[in-house]
């Protein structure tokens, strides 16, 4: 895994190598082992290289034995082995062993729809001088980050936005509609990020720049099959042909010239990925997981249960809301968006875990709550939908307290409060976005904190109408599971599972994850499943669980689904409260910065310092303000000091903020 | 106390709680859950607040819509409730 880099003047003047070193150099916690620069007059390709594949060949920039391409590339091609054979069979020659030659060779035999053809986690930029094009592309669900901007005379490209802002001509402005996206679905909407005038290559896309033209082309999307098509037949067949896709999926991941290690949470999802290693290969696996002090997070239980069972050497850290708070500003720095949970600090502490102790690539269970049914809003939506199919039904929202038994306030919810707040209406029945109403509008909330003038810009944006316009044409041809299941896989998955708590806080260390449950493969099947088999009533994953059996422990396959969650707002306020926080919270601060409006923050935080922020929207608005904040200061205040120095800096407070 | 009290008291706590303080055009009839002013531990703020400012009980039956889901609702309440206790 790696870190990639590039200039494309559009003035026909020399790219500037120190420019791109400086770029480069910025990413230097993504590939620390070695790096490399291409130049050759218009172009520039930069790489800094994590080596896991080919560790003596595999240098990067790379090109073609006749100079006719060249690569930079960042990821995994995970069946390049077979790719490299069916290229050899074509008559194309190879000098190395690595899977960077086998995407030059793809391109070049199959030019750019080579990216069919890969199995795989990728951002890469192939520079063809003979077409004078440069293609870049990323793969199918987004593991991997790649940002691009334009200039007055260039077209720069980099795995992190922080690479493009070395370059003096890039403004740092945050984009007012992207905070406006977040501040509703957590995400911006691809191709926006959180700053204005850069913007990522949406997953699944490639985009080619020829004579200063940028093109950008989808060529895969997430996709279900209609409501009548689906496979409904006996569950142990589709049972049998589900575990076999997932060993596959495992065992391409496990390719690779380092050793592999496992995250095990605890929950179904990466004990099965733990347990399709153990059937694989022959070496005691190690396995890594999180702990926490505070118990209504902590599944440390479920982990050591998992570990013994597996027969996994563990190691885990713990993390406590102090860890979190003292972490928070160095989570931003790599996140380079506003976010609304603190779960990302964790996964933070937890690749240091797992660098520490000299792994460089970890299996994880992403994506199958996304892929198999396993989330709680499809439940929800599937709960509310029944009610609203008999809207005075007395007892059908009762079903609703089942939903979240590891949530307290809910338990303890009036019943008639409880039917107000997953109300369904006829109207709420008709919307394509039944199933995310509830979150969306919850999260919307936080624009109330906006400052006045943030808010003209923002009142009159549509974020919603954004999405509905960009919605496939078969959409409402897909049962509202599939639906539902989109709306994750499109948005939240890549724009923060796989990013902000993903590849963002993997990286920061140095560590790549890999996804089994994010094979295209694994995910093309469950598309064709009906949406009775992921979530067989209200037993969530069923098929995933019925194909697993016996090969992970009964408890941890029976047990009740608990999210992945961390200590939130209150992390700020503890015991150790932090002078970071206290400052950027300040009326001075968040007036200087101009995103909130001072007094609705002193409010918010004077309820947290009261002891009298327990509820969701509360905690949800503190971390949304204080990223925003800390996002605002390290990377547009601080700009310059901060991008010459490669790594993150400790917070010059007092200095840049309040001048 | 008089009810127009016990109402401006009511606004100001809503307001701060639930509005980060941000000056609203929130009417007395404005339904709370309606407008999705306050979220699922609001509610349960809000009946802490009620007990401890007005010195009232809030029994769990009466934790309903009609009692305490907009301004107007929860003085018209909170008053009836402090004069059965005078």
């Amino acid at each position: 895994m790696c870190g990639i880099s590039g200039i494309l003047k559009l003035d026909s003047s020399r790219v500037s190598r120190d420019q791109l070193g400086k770029m480069i150099a910025s990413l230097r916690h993504r590939g620390p082992d070695a790096s490399g620069m291409h130049l050759a007059g218009t172009v520039g390709l930069a790489h800094a290289r994590l080596s896991i594949i080919d560790l003596q060949g595999g240098a990067q920039p790379m090109c073609t034995s006749d100079g006719g391409l060249w690569i930079t590339f960042n990821g995994e091609i995970f069946n390049y082995i077979e790719l490299r054979e069916e290229l050899l069979s074509k008559g194309h020659r190879f000098a190395t062993r690595s899977d960077t030659e086998v995407i030059l060779n793809a391109y070049r035999e199959y030019g750019e729809e080579c990216v069919h053809h890969f199995n795989g986690q990728w951002a890469f930029a192939i520079c063809d001088t003979k077409e004078r094009k440069l293609f870049l592309s990323r793969d199918r669900f987004g593991v991997r980050p790649l940002f691009y901007t334009q200039t007055a005379d260039s077209f720069l490209f980099a795995s992190e936005i922080k690479a493009l802002l070395t370059c003096p001509e890039v403004p740092a402005e945050i984009d007012l509609q992207s905070l406006d996206q977040i501040f509703t679905f957590w995400v911006t909407l691809p191709p926006r990020t959180a700053f204005k005038n850069i913007f990522q290559l949406p997953p699944g896309c490639s985009l080619t720049i020829e004579d200063g033209d940028v093109r950008v082309r989808p060529y895969w999307s997430v996709s279900y099959a209609n409501t009548g098509e689906l496979h409904d037949a006996d569950e142990q067949p589709l049972a049998e042909e589900l575990l076999h896709l997932l060993e596959d999926a495992t065992r391409i991941r496990l390719r690779s010239d380092v050793p592999v290690g496992a995250y095990l949470s605890g929950g179904i999802d990466s004990t099965v990925t733990t347990a399709l290693v153990r059937r694989i290969a022959s070496d005691r696996l190690r396995s890594f997981s999180i702990t926490f002090e505070d118990a209504e997070f902590d599944e440390q239980s479920y982990q050591d249960e998992a570990s013994a069972f597996l027969g996994t050497q563990h190691s885990n850290v713990s993390c406590s809301s102090n860890d979190i708070a003292r972490v928070f500003p160095e989570v931003i720095w790599h996140t380079e968006q506003p976010i609304i949970r603190t779960a990302p600090a964790p996964m933070f502490l937890l690749s240091k875990l797992v660098r520490e102790n000299g792994f460089k690539v970890v299996l994880t269970g992403e994506g199958a709550d996304e892929v198999l049914g396993g989330y709680d809003i499809f439940k929800e939506a599937k709960i509310r939908r029944f009610w609203g199919r008999n809207l005075k039904s007395r007892w059908r929202p009762l079903l609703l307290r089942r939903l979240y038994p590891y949530m307290e306030n809910i338990q303890r919810q009036p019943a008639a409060y409880l039917q107000h707040f997953f109300r369904v209406t006829e109207q709420d029945l008709a919307s394509p976005f039944f199933s995310h109403l509830p979150r969306w509008e919850l999260t919307a909330k936080l624009k109330m904190l906006f400052s006045a003038d943030v808010r003209e810009v923002t009142d009159n944006y549509d974020g919603v109408s954004e999405i509905e316009q960009a919605l496939p044409s078969a959409y409402r041809s897909w049962s509202t599971f599939s639906q539902a299941e989109y709306l994750e896989a499109k948005y939240l998955l890549p724009g923060y599972i796989l990013s902000s708590q993903g590849d963002r806080m993997a990286m920061a260390h140095s560590v790549e994850g890999r996804y089994p449950f994010l094979d295209y493969r694994v995910v093309e099947f469950a598309g064709k499943l009906s949406p009775n088999l992921k979530m067989k009533v209200l037993d969530q994953k069923h098929l995933l669980k019925r194909a697993v059996d016996g090969l992970v422990p009964e408890s941890i396959v029976r047990r009740p689904k608990q999210p992945y969650r961390a200590p939130d707002g209150k992390c700020f306020f503890g015991s150790a409260a932090v002078d970071y926080a206290e400052e950027l919270l300040s009326p001075d601060a968040v007036r200087q910065n101009g995103i909130f409006d001072a007094p609705a923050v002193t409010a918010l935080v004077s309820k947290f310092r009261g002891g009298r922020a327990n509820g969701a929207k509360d905690n949800m608005a503190m971390v949304a303000v204080l990223s925003t904040q800390l996002l605002v200061h390290q990377f547009i205040n601080q700009r310059i000091e901060g991008f010459e120095s490669c790594t993150h800096q400790t917070l010059k407070m007092k200095s840049a903020a309040l001048s | 106390m008089h009810t127009p009290d016990i109402e401006n008291e009511v606004r100001s706590f809503v307001i701060t709680n639930f509005l980060f303080g941000q000056p609203t055009d929130l009417q007395p009839e404005d339904s709370l859950l309606g407008k999705g002013l306050i979220d699922s531990t609001g509610v349960l703020e809000l009946v802490d607040f009620l007990q401890e400012h007005f010195a009232i009980k809030v029994e769990d039956e009466e934790v309903i819509p009609d009692n305490l889901d907009s301004v107007r609702n929860i003085a018209t309440y909170v008053a009836r409730k402090i004069s059965c206790v005078v």
